[in-house]
Formats: C-alpha cells, structure tokens, sequence
C-alpha cells in the first residue's frame, strides 16, 4: 500500500465525468429512501396516510433550508457550527420584540436581520482575520446560545401574536405546509445558484483547492463571506419557523441542530473535505433523514434511538462506496 | 519554535494569573491555596479529556464522540457496581479503560481502514454511543443510593491532603507529558501534524498512528466516564451531552492548532484550567452562571485570533501575500 495523504487530501471529482460520479451517489440515496419508505409502510399501517406524510416533513424542513446554505459553506471547504445557537439569539431577539409589542412583519424581519448579522460576525472573523472556521463557530456557538442565556436564563418568551403561527404551522393548499413550501423554492433556489451560475461553479473552484482559484481571479475571501452571511440568514428564516411552530422561546431551543444539519449535508454526498456535493443530494439525505425518524417514531422508537440509525446511516452511506471500490479493485 | 510555543503557554498562565488577580479583588478567598486547590479537582476531568482530545488534534483529526463515550462507558461502570457491589474500584477502572478503547478503536478502524475523515465518522459515533447508552439502560437512571460507597467515595479519599482524582488528573498530566516530548509516538503525532507527506517518507505509519490516537483518546474517554459517574453520582443518557465542545475549547484555549502540528501538554492543561476558573468563579463574585456560555465563547474567540497571529509568523499562510499582491 502507497497511499501517501497529500497535506489536505483534494478530491478532484471534477476532471472525472462529473455527471457520472454524482448520479451514482444520488442512486444509491433513491434507493435507500425507497427502502425505507417501503419499510415503514408496511411496519406501521399509519405511515401511508397524507395527513402523517404531511407532519413528516416538518422533521427535516427547518434543518433542510440550512443544510442548503451549509452545503456550500462545506464544499467551498469552511464549516459552519453556530447554526443552532443563531436559531436560539434570533427567537431570543424576537421574544424581546414581542415583549415590546412588534408586529408580525418586524418579528420576521428581526428574526432574518439577526441570522444574517450573526453570519456575517463570523464570515469577518473567518475571512478578514484568517480563522479556521470550525474554532471560530465553536466560539460564536457559544458566545451566540450565552447571549440567549444571559438575556432570558431560566424564563421563556411566550404571546407570539396569531397571525405569527401561520410560518410554523400554517398550510398553503390542503396537506401542504408553508414549511415545505418555502423548503421547495429553498432548493430549487439553492440549485440554480450552485449548479447553474458562476458563482456556484466558484465554490466548487474555491473548495478544491483554495491557491488556485485565487491566482485564476476567483475573489475567495468575499465569496466564503457571502456564504457564511447566507448560512446566517438561512439560520434566522429557520428561527422564524421554528419559533412561530413551537410558539415560545427559551435559549436551549434547536440545541444539537448543528450537527444533524452537518449529517445531512454529508449524507447528501457533500465531500466534509470540500469541492464536491449536489444541492439533489442533500434535498434526498433531507427526506431520508425525516423518513426515518418519523418512521421510527411511529413505531414508538424513543428519540435517542432514532439517533442510532441516523449515525448508522451516516457511517455506513459514506463507507459502503469506500468499501465497493476496494472490493472492486481487488485491493 | 520550541522558545516561540513557551511563550505561548506563558502568556496564558499571566491571563490565568491576571483573571484570578481580579476574581479576588472582588472576592479574597478565592486565591486561597485551599480553593485553589478544589478548582484544580473540580477542572481535573476537563484536563483529562482536553490532553485526549489534544493528541487528536496534533494529528489533523477531531474526536467529537468523546463525551458520548464518556457517557456509555459511564453507564457500563455504574450498572456493574449497582448489579455486583463486589467488583474492586481498580478492576472497574481498568474496565472503564478497556470499554473507552473499544470505542475508541472503532472510530480509529474507521479513519485509518476506510479513510473516512474523522469529523464524519465522530460525528456518526457521538448519536450512536449515545443511543447505545440508553439501549443499554432502557432509559433508566443509575442513582447515588444504587452506587457501592466506594465506588462514590475512592475518588474523594485525600492522599497527602489531595483528592485521589487531582492526583489521577497529575499522573495523566505527567504520562502525557512523557509520552509526547520523549517517545517516538510523541513525536510521530506531531510530524503527521505538521506534514502528513514528509511523515510517510519519513517512515511514519499515518493511518495506524491516526488508530492509536483513536485508542489514546478512547480510553481517556472511558476513564473519565468512571470519574464523572462518580463524581457526580448519577448516571443518565444526557451525562456530559454537548460537552464534546468544551473540549475542544479547552484545546483551542490551550492554544492547540486545529490546523494540527501545534500544541503542548502545558497548554491543553492551562486551557481547561482557564474555563475550570470562570465556571467556578462566577457564583463567587455573583454573576449570574447564564454568563459563563458567552464568556467561554468570547474566550475561544480571542484565544484563536491570538494564536493565529503566532502562526501567522512562521510564514503558514502563503495565500496572504498573494491576497496582498
């Protein structure tokens, strides 16, 4: 065995035929999603019913519109792990606006604003100074989550005004949620950007390797702060939905989402070392991230268990490709 | 470099200083050697774990299931003192050691066999462990009264007028302290770090020093599983969740680069001491404890941005000029 590890391991999907790479990762996605479909059809004579189809969705949507952002964060080879602590200062802030008798629209809009400030925060931090960003949003988790907690410690924020609720809990037409809506146009959105513009293709340049994208006019810092603003702002829309679903904040809300959007964005096909992913895989890891957890749930599984399966799932989505490969090669 | 990572550990021990200066000027007893003293056993699992996780970040890796480790062997120990009252502290401890190794071979065999980067595989392991221990308990809390006295009572016995777990968390501190300035491990860890390429050449088996790490840091996981349980006498599936962060904090405080290659024992220690401080001092000088999550974070903030400045100087970063140009 030679394998000599380059100093950061740069995985060149791009001068493969692309198309092929990518496809058979969404392959074998659509194939365990409709494994598991199946499954739970027939483990639970509830699942096939387009009321429970409907509540399913609302497990993977708020954390899915992140993981859009935080998919090209990761491709463009940075991380993001404040997500759910700027989920907690944004539902704080507009807790506070309530308090002080904000309307809807301004609750939104401070919800937005503040998921977008938050983003930027450590865009600079990263950019400007230089950071790696995986310390610097350990910092601003915790800087942003204490901010929650020095402003509302033990209390809650409750007395969302009604017409709030709708973000959360409304629907648009018949079983569908404004939620799933909004997850939709997210990621037709997010596709266009990534796999149809420039600047998606100089994510791609930038997470493959950094040096060269600069040299070939590629603006890296702005780009890498445009996409930290933009997983900010993705992460305040998220606080928004989930505040107006669950209609109270405390500052231990969304705690742990962070890693469960990284593990979707990973079993999306996004490679955690950067330059490759789709936009379809991570929608697809979304939906098989739901599945399963709503699928277990009716069965009666307990949460933690369910958390199993999905690290399970994670592991083995990543390795059975390594290990194909190798049988494969006679290795 | 090696005048250059003194430094760096000196001005961390002055900011020590300096902070407990100030905490007592605002409460007197805190500088007193005996509460001195208990802040050292209270931070002695933090330091513990951060020299784990430290190893682990030499080598451009990341262990985030240590806490969920921790947790699962916790349990294991917990449940086997409740069913066999009987089975002597060390037998139990060398078990703890034993089950954090299993785990942590687990993660190693995964990074080192199938390559997959170790942030992903932990990232996986951290949900599994942590299920498993609730697998394994049903759900069921292990109490202090189900809890053999010497199971609660062996790390609070004094020895030479110190708690059995500061001396625990002096011979780890001293092992580590061996093992990483005076052994081919230590060094090995610090070369894959710095050059993963040149190692190889070098003669350094990368993958199978990645597993060892693994290992180290597994079984530092398992002890301080025993250590926590009794410590803090209950064993439930949300023991020490979330924790894997501060960990790390310690070690990015400790002035660890995450980028690998760069760090100390001294600073990993320093490091967990720093956050062991203010989480003891806040109550004493009658800040809310709501404080402490955003004073950590500010700390990790200001910690990075000072010790990327140092690295800054060896001329790392080559994009810089270029940016400039």
């Amino acid at each position: 065995m030679t394998d000599i590890p380059a100093p950061r391991r740069i995985p060149d999907r791009l001068d493969k035929p692309l198309s092929s790479a990518i496809f058979s990762w969404e392959a074998l996605l659509v194939v365990v999603a409709i494994a598991i479909f199946a499954i739970n059809s027939f483990a639970s004579p509830y699942f096939l019913d387009p009321y429970s189809l409907s509540d399913l969705t609302f497990n993977f949507t708020e954390k899915g519109l992140i993981a859009f952002a935080m998919a090209l964060l990761i491709i463009s080879g940075e991380i993001d792990l404040s997500v759910a602590a700027i989920i907690a200062l944004a539902s704080t802030m507009m807790g506070m606006a309530v308090q002080a008798g904000a309307g809807t629209p301004v609750l939104v809009l401070i919800g937005i604003v503040v998921g977008l400030g938050c983003g930027a925060f450590n865009g600079l931090l990263v950019t400007r100074l230089g950071l790696p960003s995986i310390v610097v949003t350990i910092g601003t988790m915790s800087l942003f989550r204490g901010t929650a907690f020095i402003i509302l410690g033990d209390q809650a924020y409750k007395g969302y005004p009604e017409s709030f609720a709708f973000f959360g809990q409304g629907y648009v037409w018949w079983v569908v949620s404004f939620e799933l809506v909004l997850f939709l146009v997210a990621a037709v959105v997010y596709w266009f950007l990534l796999h149809r513009t420039s600047f998606g293709r100089r994510v791609f340049a930038i997470g493959n390797n950094p040096v060269a994208a600069q040299f070939s006019g590629v603006r890296v810092g702005r780009i890498k702060f445009i996409l930290f603003c933009l997983t900010g702002l993705m992460s305040g829309i998220a606080s928004v939905l989930i505040t107006s679903r669950l209609g109270s904040t405390r500052p231990s809300i969304a705690q742990g989402y962070e890693l469960e959007v990284i593990t979707m964005v990973v079993l999306g096909g996004v490679s955690i070392l950067g330059g490759a992913g789709s936009i379809v895989g991570v929608v697809l890891a979304a939906f098989i991230m739901g599945l399963v957890t709503f699928g277990l749930g009716l069965l009666n599984v307990p949460g933690i268990v369910m958390s199993i399966f999905i690290g399970l799932l994670l592991i083995i989505v990543i390795a059975l490709p390594i290990v194909w490969r190798r049988l494969r090669g006679g290795r | 470099m090696k005048a250059f990572l003194k430094h760096r550990e000196i001005w961390l021990l002055a900011a020590i200083v300096v902070l407990i200066g100030l905490i007592s000027t605002r409460f007197p007893a805190f500088a007193d050697p005996g509460n001195l003293r208990q802040v050292f056993n209270d931070t002695s699992i933090l330091m513990i774990l951060a020299l784990g996780q430290m190893v682990i970040i030499l080598t451009r890796s990341i262990d985030l299931s240590m806490a969920s480790n921790l947790c699962f062997t916790g349990m294991v120990v917990a449940m086997l003192n409740a069913a066999h009252p009987a089975i002597p502290i060390p037998l139990l401890i060398v078990i703890a050691l034993a089950v954090g190794l299993v785990l942590g071979a687990i993660n190693g065999l995964l990074v080192w066999r199938l390559n997959i980067p170790s942030i992903v595989v932990t990232l996986g392991t951290l949900t599994i462990y942590r299920g498993a221990t609730f697998v394994l308990s049903g759900g069921a809390w292990v109490n202090a009264d189900k809890m053999s006295p010497e199971f609660i009572g062996f790390q609070r016995a004094a020895f030479l007028g110190i708690p059995v777990l500061s001396w625990i968390a002096i011979l780890v501190i001293g092992l580590f302290f061996v093992v990483m300035t005076r052994t081919a491990l230590g060094r090995s860890i610090y070369a894959i770090g710095v050059n993963p390429t040149a190692s190889v050449y070098a003669g350094i088996d990368v993958g199978r020093t990645k597993f060892l790490v693994f290992c180290i840091s597994g079984m530092i996981g398992g002890l301080c599983g025993y250590l926590w349980i009794s410590r803090y006498v209950i064993a439930s599936v949300e023991v020490a969740n979330g924790y894997e962060l501060n960990i790390i904090a310690a070690c990015v405080i400790g002035g660890i680069s995450i980028a690998g290659g760069i760090g100390s024992v001294g600073g990993a220690v320093l490091g967990a001491l720093f956050l062991g401080i203010i989480s003891n001092a806040l109550p004493v000088i009658n800040i809310s404890p709501f404080w402490q999550m955003a004073i950590s974070g500010s700390a990790i903030i200001l910690a990075v941005v000072l010790n990327a400045r140092g690295e800054r100087q060896q001329g790392r970063i080559i994009l810089r000029k270029a940016e400039a140009a």
